[in-house]
């Protein structure tokens, strides 16, 4: 049969058949088994009535069931089994074999690479754009192009963005524009001042800004006491402390390397294969689709700040800085959270974009390609699913979280 | 959209939005007065839609152009007339003619059309700037060639040219703006582009005509009328006229970019419908209905939304081979409806909420069942909400490589779908930036115009607690 017949007669047999189940379940429901008539009418009402929202939510929670929740607990039943040996209980051996592979750490290290920075990156342009946007004529038309790439698929941004960095030999016209732009700089001055005291200027912006952010969260431990009230809290402002303490070291080693280094002046690049930076060209898509996605939601958060708030600092003599990091930040802070977490969770199953970029060459290996090798290029289910249960590990604190709020909020 | 790979994420963020939906909205005062302030907003804003917008008119424009002109320059001089360097034949010697006892060939360097000005040229590739055009040179092989500017050549000889090549000659020339509709034709069929445009501006004029006849007419069915005379007539005329005239000779990827392309279409339309049905109904059941165990299960939802989908991969592979669903369509299609649920869910529930109770109240008191509630009041309230994560839900099926890879594409690979052939292009032909650039600019054609489109729903269910 022609495909496009079957994914219409598809559509007609779905969409009927769930119709039909929901139409007929209940008329089966309140004529044949509990009829509303006779001596019992009235109980058989009630009976139907709590009857019903299973009949309504059994299709929806039998496929989550089965798609979703399933695979959690098959996942990690094959994570402790081993295939060769016909699922076999083989206890941790999978997870010591990966905790072995040097792969495996590779592609550990980069997430963390990938979570510390597209995050921040895309939230921090995403607000950028929405505090902009807002008060310009053209700022629909503005939000619109800068949100167009949430509509390109990881695999066409990936195209887009190998155009940009191709190389080409040195004798001909670079087709790249970061080549073309990397071949304008001649040793000089102004290429210093670019090349040297921009990243080490950026890299400075960011070590005070992590040293704020330790501040902060050491400030807020009585208050977060309260919200998070136990150990999940704590458990997090350390982690969150520990791992900015690492990366302040971590970029101080690297503004020492951007001072020592000498650039290789008119030599065209093979950007995705500079080991470890060709990390942050990967990130560079990622934060430009990510970006148009917080600007919205951000955008949406600061139209909601009551003007009074804004109109009583203009009359105390804020400057529009002022304004922005002291009266409006804070008040969005909550979304602030909401949008890091979102794009956090986007980073944590990233794939696409490295396998169609780089397919994890080069020291640009990812945790959900490094499962994808596993499971379909060596078949080693096993420690495939270990790793998917690494990611899921990574993801639950989020999960946990999100858990908490929603329950919050219904209350 | 790419990143609803993380759909859960979108729920949960826009359940902490209560307000605002795009527009602008000057803040008074805040930058009042203060001029330079605002230049600098307005610089930044064009920097920063500069930067975003840069890359994708990268791949447009160079969909457009030949492969030699991709590989001779950069994208961005192709908007200005360039100078290149062009190594041409002139016309082989057998093409000569005698006239008045000399020997002669004929001709334009330039192909029939091409608007070209050279600067300088010569006939040593160690000389290539040697001669002005209207200058005439020596050839080492005996005779002379004069070349003009605008690309004419004449050789003349005593003796009769030899050999089986014409001669070489190297031009330095300012070549005009060019484009070509050509790579369409290599990746969809001939023609397609063409015809696909004509069909499109025609439907357009159908679509504003119409609009102008009804603009008076205030019913709701009077507003649909334009957009969807539009489409049928442009979908008549792609059936009516065709839109491919034959393959390009010699083209390898036509057959697949064109399957893939409805190969997509195939995975991604029951994909959409199907998990909104589902979810439809059980979103009604958690906000209207009352029963044990309601507030477990929105949370099972609300958790279930960020479970990675790579941990379903092996088990539902497995469980598919089992029941011998295999891989195909209708594995694809179950999956994705699986995966997809959460977010239907999730969405449709908070939007149901906000509906005002007193409507269904009315109804029950009147005697309606819960059945047709649903059906008849619910449902038409909730068209927004359906309609956000229709996209939502169309942009990832459309978009996705992942669940495609694992429960669609066998070993034989007849059945592809867009995303996977630009990664075998990538794979294949990484250096045939014509092919790449005009795979991937028509697999994100359709998602573009959906995003365009339907900007105002997508913003929407981004922000699915506004209508609170």
């Amino acid at each position: 049969m022609h495909p496009a017949l079957q994914g219409l007669l598809t559509i007609v047999i779905g969409v009927g058949g769930c119709v039909g189940y929901f139409y007929f379940s209940n008329q089966i429901l309140d004529r044949v088994i509990f009829p509303a008539r006779g001596t019992n009418a009235g109980r058989n009402i009630n009976r139907a009535n709590m009857v019903r929202p299973w009949l309504f939510l059994f299709p929806a929670i039998f496929a989550l069931g089965l798609y979703l929740a399933y695979p959690v607990f098959e996942t990690l039943r094959l994570s402790v089994t081993d295939r060769d040996l016909g699922g076999a209980f083989v206890g941790f051996d999978n997870y010591t074999q990966m905790f072995g592979e040097a792969k495996f750490w590779e592609a550990l290290r980069n997430n963390m690479l990938w979570l510390l920075i597209v995050p921040a990156a895309a939230t921090g342009f995403g607000l950028l754009a929405a505090q902009l946007t807002d008060r310009i004529s053209w700022g629909n038309l503005a939000k619109s192009l800068i949100f167009m790439p949430m509509a390109i698929s990881f695999v066409g941004a990936a195209v887009i963005w190998k155009l940009v960095y191709d190389t080409r030999p040195v004798e001909q016209d670079q087709i790249g524009v970061l080549n073309a732009i990397w071949l304008a700089f001649e040793p000089g001055f102004a290429s210093t001042l670019i090349l040297k005291l921009g990243p080490v200027a950026i890299l400075a912006c960011l070590v005070v800004a992590a040293l704020s952010v330790i501040g902060w969260v050491v400030g807020t431990i009585p208050r977060m006491a309260t919200d998070f009230g136990d150990w999940f809290g704590s458990g997090l402002k350390v982690a969150v402390i520990a791992v900015l303490i690492g990366s302040i070291g971590y970029l101080m080693t690297q503004m020492l390397n951007i001072v020592r280094w000498t650039p290789p002046y008119g030599e065209p690049q093979t950007w995705l294969t500079l080991g470890l930076w060709n990390n942050f060209f990967l990130m560079v898509v990622l934060i430009w689709i990510q970006t148009g996605f917080a600007m919205v939601i951000l955008s949406a958060a600061l139209r909601g700040i009551p003007e009074e708030t804004v109109e009583a600092a203009i009359v105390d003599g804020a400057n529009p800085f002022q304004i922005f990091f002291k009266i409006k930040v804070p008040q969005i802070m909550g979304t602030i959270v909401v949008v890091w977490t979102t794009i956090t969770l986007v980073v944590l199953k990233i794939f696409d974009i490295v396998f169609a970029m780089t397919n994890g060459q080069w020291e640009t290996q990812v945790l959900a390609n490094y499962m994808y090798d596993k499971l379909f290029r060596s078949f080693d289910w096993g420690v495939g699913s270990a790793s998917a249960m690494i990611i899921m590990l990574l993801v639950t604190p989020i999960l946990v979280w999100n858990v908490r709020n929603a329950r919050k909020e219904m209350r | 959209m790419a990143d609803i790979a993380d759909r859960g994420a979108f729920a949960t963020a826009a359940g902490q939005i209560r307000r605002g939906i795009f527009g602008s909205k000057t803040e008074a005062g805040a930058a009042g007065g203060k001029a330079t302030l605002t230049w600098a907003v307005h610089l930044s804003v064009a920097l920063l839609v500069f930067l975003w917008l840069f890359p994708t008119v990268g791949l447009f424009v160079s969909s457009f152009r030949t492969a030699d002109q991709i590989a001779s320059t950069g994208w961005w001089k192709a908007l200005f007339p360039a100078e290149q360097n062009l190594t041409i034949r002139a016309a082989a010697p057998e093409t000569q003619i005698e006239q008045d006892g000399m020997f002669v060939i004929e001709g334009n360097l330039f192909e029939d059309g091409a608007e070209a000005e050279i600067s300088v040229w010569g006939i040593s590739s160690r000389a290539i700037g040697a001669f002005e055009p209207g200058q005439t040179a020596e050839l080492r092989r005996g005779g002379t060639i004069t070349v003009q500017a605008d690309g004419a050549y004449r050789m003349e000889n005593a003796d009769a040219f030899e050999g089986s090549r014409g001669q070489r000659v190297f031009v330095t020339a300012t070549t005009p703006p060019e484009f070509t509709l050509g790579n369409y034709d290599t990746v969809l069929g001939k023609d397609v582009a063409r015809n696909l445009i004509i069909y499109a501006v025609a439907a357009l004029i159908f679509f504003f005509v119409l609009r102008f006849i009804f603009r008076t007419n205030e019913s709701p069915i009077a507003g649909v009328i334009p957009g969807a005379g539009g489409l049928v007539l442009f979908v008549a005329l792609a059936l009516v006229f065709g839109l491919s005239s034959g393959a390009v000779e010699g083209a390898q990827t036509t057959d697949d970019m064109a399957g893939a392309f409805f190969s997509t279409l195939t995975v991604t339309i029951p994909s959409t419908i199907i998990p909104i049905v589902i979810a439809a109904f059980a979103a009604y059941a958690l906000a209207w209905m009352d029963f044990p165990g309601r507030a477990l299960l929105i949370a099972a939802v609300v958790a279930l939304l960020v479970v990675p989908l790579q941990l379903a991969l092996i088990p539902l592979l497995k469980l598919h081979l089992g029941i011998g669903i295999g891989k195909g369509y209708l594995g694809v299609w179950l999956a994705h409806t699986g995966f997809g649920l959460p977010l239907a869910i999730y969405l449709l529930r908070n939007y149901m909420v906000g509906l005002p109770r007193d409507i269904i109240e009315c109804a029950k008191v009147d005697g309606a069942t819960d059945f047709q509630i649903f059906v008849r009041i619910i449902l038409p309230l909730s068209f927004p909400a359906l309609a956000s994560f229709a996209i939502f839900q169309f942009l990832w099926t459309w978009n996705d490589l992942l669940v495609a890879k694992v429960f669609l594409i066998d070993a034989t690979g007849e059945t592809t779908v867009m995303t996977n052939a630009i990664v075998e292009l990538l794979g294949t032909r990484g250096g045939n930036w014509e092919i790449l650039a005009t795979a991937a600019f028509v697999s994100i054609a359709v998602p573009l115009l959906v995003f365009f489109a339907m900007q105002k729903y997508l913003v929407r269910g981004l922000l699915a607690g506004s209508v609170k």
